[in-house]
């Protein structure tokens, strides 16, 4: 099902699929549905300031074509693609890279500084760029630079650059849409929240005490409106 | 710079359309009075497209949810504001370091806070009767109680009634089942005899009224609910007070500098900069509600030169003194048995479906007041700074750490949802010599004199943050997980945050019985002035291990009650 007739089934009060009919369904006035639905229309709400500001940054030109393809090379060694999920490069990592460069100035040098190392790296051993060096002999550069805990001193500087990357690439690839499904993240949809699967429960050892559970939503009745008695009860659940 | 002034007299202005002010503007309303709100940010509706948030994915911005000087919490985050505004500076006295989080837009912080709404109780009011520290409130649980079951009721809150001695039942909706993490959380409290009880948050898991929705479990709070299924000031006060008996007349993009008044001592109105065209302008009203934050509200009745040299309603010399902010102090931890989860949605409500509050007795203690846990863990949506820094559990697994290729891909799917993290929010013991007071030397970028901040914490503090740590510690080793970090060090305040890091600051505009020692009284009323109000949590004896919000909107209907029945007595 679209998320968009989700939204819309939800709330109407019914959970299609699932386990939840309401059975008193009381729908907003003014249509609560038509709102989401058309705030799905435009992309992430931004203020006007915030939209010009983020024109700019996109419009400002930061690594050249040269560094992008030598950071290309690293986010896909970070990353390759799988069988079932795409690169860092398909998942446009080095595009996120550069943008995060123009928007925290600091990583500026860090990360030019950084591809440029790896270069000198390169010509130093190999007598050539690491675009043109073969993928054997970049592994095993890639090799002394990406364990902290092995590293020798001659290559910190080195480590600390991979070790920045790293972590850029794991942010953009896994903020990325073929990120996002490679992860198996399957929330931020509107949906009904009854508690943890049981076969999960049952794999770990830990369990729902039923005086707990007694006072949590039933979730059947979410959409009929509250009722209490005077000591805070509610008659309704 | 000229004054013009506007032709209309309202029963009341309020200066703040936050949670205080929106309660004052819909009481008001109710009762069929004419209302000016000012604020000082743009309108903001949560269901507006244009500035929505909700529901997006990462991917949808170019930097990911990431950090931004407009929006310190992150770009999906819906507060506009930080620690810093854009020529509006304040400044630290000697080398305390206070931080201000300000928020400018209709609505206010309560567009993103974290909805945990707890009722003082009865011990909470009465603190110096307690243990002989700070001092009691001029009034007590009893007092507020009516107005708790009746915010319960209009505003909406799930939890449970647990009977406690000081953590009060009251009118809520159902909680919420936990989450897995929160199983393992429970289980580590009781086997520790920390007390763990479904957490409290207005977030409405069962329909309160036709106007709004329930919640979808969506997880984003923080974003401001489009279907109002949250409390935000806007979308559950000022929108319903908009469309109630009175008028409501909104002043968005102005910024108050002071309280005007006329020749017979009382308030007369406002004045104020409207930020789109530079100009000053002043408001009239029977009546004056200061609602702006309890910094902000301090720093306006300092700049009111009118009531006096010293500031409006400062005879006593207590307007910014005994400013206090919760105490904070988080932890987290890798917990090997929660890696390889199955996957599932578990989003949830924005927030921690289980809290411990305070558990102890602190006579038996190092220090004079409580805090409670707040848990936060799970398989949350990724966002800028997914990832960093998770190669480093492979230590904790006996592993090298860094690397790269398909074995990195497997350990971040191994280690998705594996981490647990607690924040102790705890009381800060009110003092005179924690205070804001007006900087002699700086002005903002309107000419008006800025807030200047000393603070420091007391052995109180300190040692409370200690024993959290000390438990934040046994809690996940009885989880059998890792704990992050190093133990923080007495150098190091025992990892306390800084104060107003918390974001609940209170007292500025404490209340009593006497005018020597107070500012207002116990209704909230200037003891020098008596058509002003304040209905922030300046008035605030006392912070409680509890945030402050839900006491905010309690006092700031009890407040404007009374408001309304003076106006009608034709006492102010």
């Amino acid at each position: 099902m679209k998320r968009r007739e989700t939204i819309k089934t939800l709330l109407a009060g019914s959970l299609a699929g699932g386990a939840v009919v309401s059975s008193q369904s009381c729908k907003t006035e003014g249509g609560v549905e038509g709102v989401i639905e058309e705030a799905f229309s435009v992309g992430v709400g931004r203020t006007p300031e915030e939209r010009e500001r983020d024109r700019k940054l996109l419009a400002e030109d930061f690594l050249t074509d040269d560094e992008l393809g030598t950071l290309a090379i690293l986010c896909d060694i970070i990353l390759p693609a799988t069988p079932t999920a795409g690169s860092a490069t398909e998942a446009e990592v080095p595009d996120f890279i550069n943008f995060m460069s123009k928007d925290a100035p600091f990583l500026k040098v860090p990360i030019r500084g950084g591809l440029a190392w790896v270069n000198n790296e390169a010509l130093k051993r190999f007598d050539d760029s690491f675009e043109a060096i073969t993928e054997k002999q970049r592994i095993e550069i890639v090799d002394d630079i990406a364990y902290p805990d092995k590293v020798t001193p001659e290559f910190n500087q080195g480590m600390k650059f991979f070790d920045r990357l790293r972590g850029l690439v794991l942010t953009g690839y896994y903020t990325s849409k073929i990120g996002i499904e490679d992860l198996g993240y399957v929330g931020n949809r509107p949906n009904v929240w009854d508690g943890v699967p049981a076969e999960v429960l049952k794999d770990h050892d830990v369990d729902y005490d039923p005086e707990w559970i007694a006072k949590c939503i039933n979730q059947e009745k979410r959409n009929e409106l509250v009722q209490w008695d005077d000591e805070g009860n509610v008659l309704n659940n | 710079m000229q004054i013009k002034e506007t032709p209309k007299e309202y029963d009341a202005v309020i200066v703040g359309s936050g949670a205080g002010g929106g309660m004052s503007a819909k009481v008001l309303s109710d009762a069929g009075l004419k209302v000016a709100v000012i604020e000082a940010g743009p309108f903001f509706d949560p269901k507006d497209p244009e500035t929505m948030t909700q529901m997006k994915w990462p991917y949808e911005s170019p930097r990911r949810g990431g950090w931004t000087k407009e929006r310190n919490f992150g770009e999906l985050d819906m507060a506009y504001g930080g620690w810093n505004l854009d020529g509006e500076p304040y400044t630290q006295k000697d080398d305390s370091n206070f931080m201000w989080f300000r928020s400018r837009m209709l609505g206010g912080r309560t567009n993103h806070w974290g909805r945990i709404s707890l009722r003082f109780g009865p011990k909470d009011f009465k603190g110096h009767t307690q243990d002989g520290l700070g001092d009691d409130w001029p009034i007590g649980y009893e007092d507020v109680k009516p107005y708790y079951d009746k915010l319960d009721k209009m505003i909406g809150v799930f939890g449970s009634n647990e009977g406690l001695p000081n953590d009060p039942d009251g009118f809520f909706l159902p909680p919420p089942k936990p989450r897995l993490h929160e199983l393992y959380y429970i289980k580590a409290a009781k086997k520790l005899g920390v007390t763990v009880i479904p957490s409290r948050l207005s977030i409405l898991t069962k329909r309160i009224n036709a106007e709004r929705g329930v919640c979808f479990y969506c997880n984003q709070c923080n974003r401001s609910c489009s279907a109002y299924a949250d409390f935000s000031s806007g979308s559950c006060l000022i929108f319903p007070a908009q469309k109630s008996n009175g008028q409501v007349d909104l002043y968005n993009n102005c910024m108050v500098r002071e309280v005007v008044m006329n020749k017979e001592g009382k308030a007369r109105g406002v004045s104020y900069i409207n930020k789109e065209d530079g100009r000053s302008y002043e408001i009239r009203g029977k009546v004056v509600i200061l609602a702006a934050s309890a910094c902000s509200t301090a720093r306006i009745l300092l700049n009111s030169k009118d009531g006096g040299s010293a500031g409006l309603g400062n005879s006593s010399g207590l307007v910014g003194k005994y400013l206090h902010d919760s105490t904070g102090s988080g932890r987290g931890g890798f917990i090997p048995a929660l890696m390889d989860r199955k996957m599932y949605n578990e989003d949830g409500v924005g927030g921690m479906h289980v809290y411990s509050p305070w558990w102890l007795d602190n006579s038996k203690l190092d220090f004079g007041r409580g805090y409670h846990i707040e848990v936060w863990g799970g398989m949350g949506m990724p966002n800028y700074g997914f990832g960093m820094g998770m190669d480093g559990f492979n230590k904790f697994m006996g592993i090298s750490e860094g690397g790269y290729g398909d074995k990195l891909r497997d350990d971040v799917k191994r280690y998705y949802g594996a981490t647990i993290g607690f924040g102790g929010r705890g009381e800060c013991i009110a003092r005179e010599d924690n205070y804001c007071e007006l900087d002699p030397d700086v002005v903002d970028q309107w000419g008006i004199p800025v807030l200047r901040f000393k603070y420091s914490f007391s052995d109180h503090e300190l040692n409370q943050a200690k024993h959290m740590q000390q438990t934040f510690e046994q809690l996940i080793d009885a989880m059998g997980g890792h704990v992050f970090g190093d133990t923080p060090t007495k150098e190091q305040n025992y990892g306390l945050n800084k104060g107003g890091e918390i974001i609940h600051e209170v007292g500025t505009t404490r209340m009593g019985n006497d005018p020597a020692t107070s500012v207002c009284n116990k209704y909230q009323q200037l003891h020098d002035v008596d058509n002003v109000y304040i209905t922030d949590a300046g008035p605030f004896v006392s912070q409680a291990d509890k945030n402050c919000t839900w006491t905010i909107m309690a006092l700031s209907m009890r407040a404007s009650e009374h408001i309304v029945e003076q106006l009608n007595k034709r006492n102010i």
